[in-house]
């Protein structure tokens, strides 16, 4: 525990994690605003309408006026505001990168723990497991993955029942990506879990007469939560990453603001006529939230390392 | 040692056949029906039925799993479901584009980013360190998206350096088209791998015998080559092996974005048309060369210090 307690000392005399914490949490508050459906309310805007005016502006794209508040990074293709799905992508980016990283977390600190303290054909097998999936190139599982997914969707439930729910595309993208991503954070915690079985408190709890199962919970998976603390925000930026480009390819969100959509519509049209606005807004909205997750990420894991203490 | 590479590669075979049941559950059970697909609206189920038999589809899952773990073994993955070609054709045609882009872009990348970490050990805390590191972190929280699209726009479209899009087959013509994938690949991958490099160079410059060395007078670039450089080979090479799936992943973007014939764009068009055997048979591939991969590595591992032995 002493570890963690110098760790957040550490991490609370760093400035630059204090800023990028500043930032994801706006980025979080705005995702639950849109989310919620308040920030159309409190703005009175809808992402998807036209914000400009004359037949021939909806048409194509125009360049950032000052005309209203709306239009300050210009309109694309449809005449809708590029600042106003900017801003609104940010809910599928958050959506996807958290819900990811909790299951990933989730799932590979549970798997590493067992496998690493029970060791034996337990551990052989999770073991098996997790270098199958790893030995297939992550994009293309991803890929085969979100197909497969949504398919299986279609078979199981009524299209119209999810969509009740939440966008088809975004659960697809969460379970793909979910699926892949917990490899990582098993690998590392099933080392640090044979670390532990042999530790004093472990050989202690077992004396006591303490059941396996309430050693893993009670003892093992509290002694690596730091590990899927830092696994967690690595999780988050590989699927925000990710979604960009399997919305991109077709295989992710289709109705919702998306920066993958921008960057696909800014390629295949704006760029040929010099209109960067599109891909500039989603590439910096973007770029903010992965660079912030990126230096909390190193500030962590450097307070967490004994080595620089 | 051939009884240890023997052995990792009986080994390999749970993987392999891991992933083969992955690939079989992912895409005849819970994908969808590629003949429905095909055949359109309305089809006449008469001809339904002959093209699933055609296709080995209407046998029930565990024979069809079986078939599929023949072919993986004899390695004929059959015909292609939408052009009816072999597929092993398919995917010799397809190797040659798809490595002409990863082989340059895997030793230019290493190179550069081994240098450009040295600088950055050999300056540790000072100025130019954290403005190469931070550089390093800038480019890696850009889209690989952004890379292609502003690279194909500014460099291509506007400059006119490079292609935009397409390639011819020559062994000298196809560096025009070449050019622009490669460059963008090496651009991405190097902010990941300067940053690993120089952490393991950092390690490698605080051990004893590297201020030993400094002790005794040895010139700045002696001790750097000789003695850092040299044990640091471990960690660089497990990087080089491991970035190979990523760039067989990461050339499956820059194929489909150039328009590169090679294996990503050739398995993301066979997704898109629900050609299973190419599918199959580019998965089990890749998964091959990754087991294949990782046994090189530790040998590898044993050539460059040989205070390792396998066993």
């Amino acid at each position: 525990m002493e570890i963690r307690s110098r760790a957040l000392r550490k991490l609370l005399r760093d400035r630059l994690a204090k800023a990028a914490f500043v930032v994801i949490v706006l980025y979080a508050l705005t995702a639950v605003a849109v989310r919620t459906g308040a920030l159309d309310a409190a703005l009175g805007v809808n992402p998807n309408n036209p914000v400009v005016t004359t037949p021939q502006e909806v048409a194509f794209y125009s360049a950032p006026s000052t005309e209203s508040w709306t239009r300050w990074l210009g309109t694309d293709r449809q005449g809708r505001s590029i600042l106003l799905r900017a801003i609104w992508s940010i809910d599928v980016a958050v959506v996807v990168g958290s819900v990811t990283g909790l299951a990933a977390v989730l799932v590979g600190t549970l798997l590493g723990c067992v496998a690493g303290f029970f060791g034996g054909r337990v551990d052989a097998t999770i073991v098996w497991f997790y270098s199958t999936v790893e030995s297939i190139p992550y994009l293309l599982l991803l890929l085969v993955l979100s197909y497969s997914t949504d398919l299986f969707f279609d078979r199981l439930f009524d299209r119209t029942q999810i969509e009740a729910f939440s966008e088809p595309g975004l659960i697809v993208v969460c379970v793909a990506l979910g699926a892949t991503f917990w490899t990582g954070p098993c690998r590392v915690i099933r080392g640090e879990a044979i670390r532990l079985r042999d530790g004093e408190f472990v050989t202690a709890a077992t004396a006591l007469g303490a059941s396996r199962a309430r050693i893993v919970l009670r003892h093992v998976v509290p002694n690596v939560a730091h590990l899927s603390l830092v696994y967690f925000s690595l999780a988050f930026i590989g699927a925000v990453k990710s979604e960009v480009i399997l919305s991109f390819l077709g295989y992710g969100v289709r109705n919702r603001p998306s920066w993958g959509l921008m960057i696909d519509s800014a390629s295949r049209g704006g760029l040929a006529i010099d209109f960067y606005w599109e891909i500039g807004a989603a590439t910096l909205f973007m770029f903010l939230l992965v660079l912030a997750f990126n230096v909390f990420t190193d500030s962590l894991q450097d307070a967490l390392d004994p080595k620089t203490h | 040692m051939w009884a240890y590479v023997l052995r990792r590669l009986l080994l390999g075979l749970p993987t392999l056949i891991g992933v083969t049941l992955i690939t079989f559950l992912l895409l005849n059970v819970f994908g969808g029906d590629p003949v429905a697909t095909q055949m359109g609206k309305n089809p006449d189920p008469a001809d339904l039925a002959a093209r699933r038999a055609e296709y080995g589809l209407d046998q029930p899952l565990p024979l069809q799993y079986l078939r599929y773990l023949k072919e993986v073994a004899t390695f004929d993955f059959g015909r292609s479901f939408v052009t009816r070609e072999k597929v092993s054709s398919i995917l010799a045609q397809r190797v040659g584009p798809s490595l002409s882009i990863t082989l340059p872009a895997l030793f230019f990348t290493t190179l550069i980013s081994v240098s450009i970490a040295l600088v950055a050990a050999f300056n540790r805390g000072r100025f130019l360190d954290r403005f190469l590191m931070f550089t390093a972190v800038l480019g890696m929280s850009i889209s690989f998206l952004v890379y292609i699209v502003a690279g194909q726009y500014l460099l291509a479209f506007r400059i006119g350096w490079f292609q935009i899009f397409g390639y011819d087959s020559g062994i000298f013509a196809r560096w025009e088209y070449l050019a622009l994938p490669i460059l963008v690949q090496v651009i991405v991958a190097t902010g990941y791998d300067v940053r690993y490099y120089r952490a393991a160079i950092v390690e490698e410059t605080t051990r004893l015998h590297v201020k030993t060395a400094f002790a005794k007078g040895l010139p700045r670039h002696t001790v750097l080559i000789r003695h850092v450089l040299r044990n640091s080979l471990i960690p660089i090479i497990s990087r080089v092996m491991i970035s190979v799936p990523f760039l067989i992943t990461g050339s499956l973007l820059v194929e489909t974005y150039f328009g590169i014939p090679g294996l990503g764009l050739t398995v993301l068009d066979a997704l898109n048309a629900q050609d299973y055997p190419v599918i199959k048979a580019i998965t089990v591939l890749v998964s091959i060369l990754f087991i294949l991969g990782n046994i090189l590595t530790d040998v590898l591992y044993s050539w460059a210090d040989p205070r390792v032995r396998l066993r």
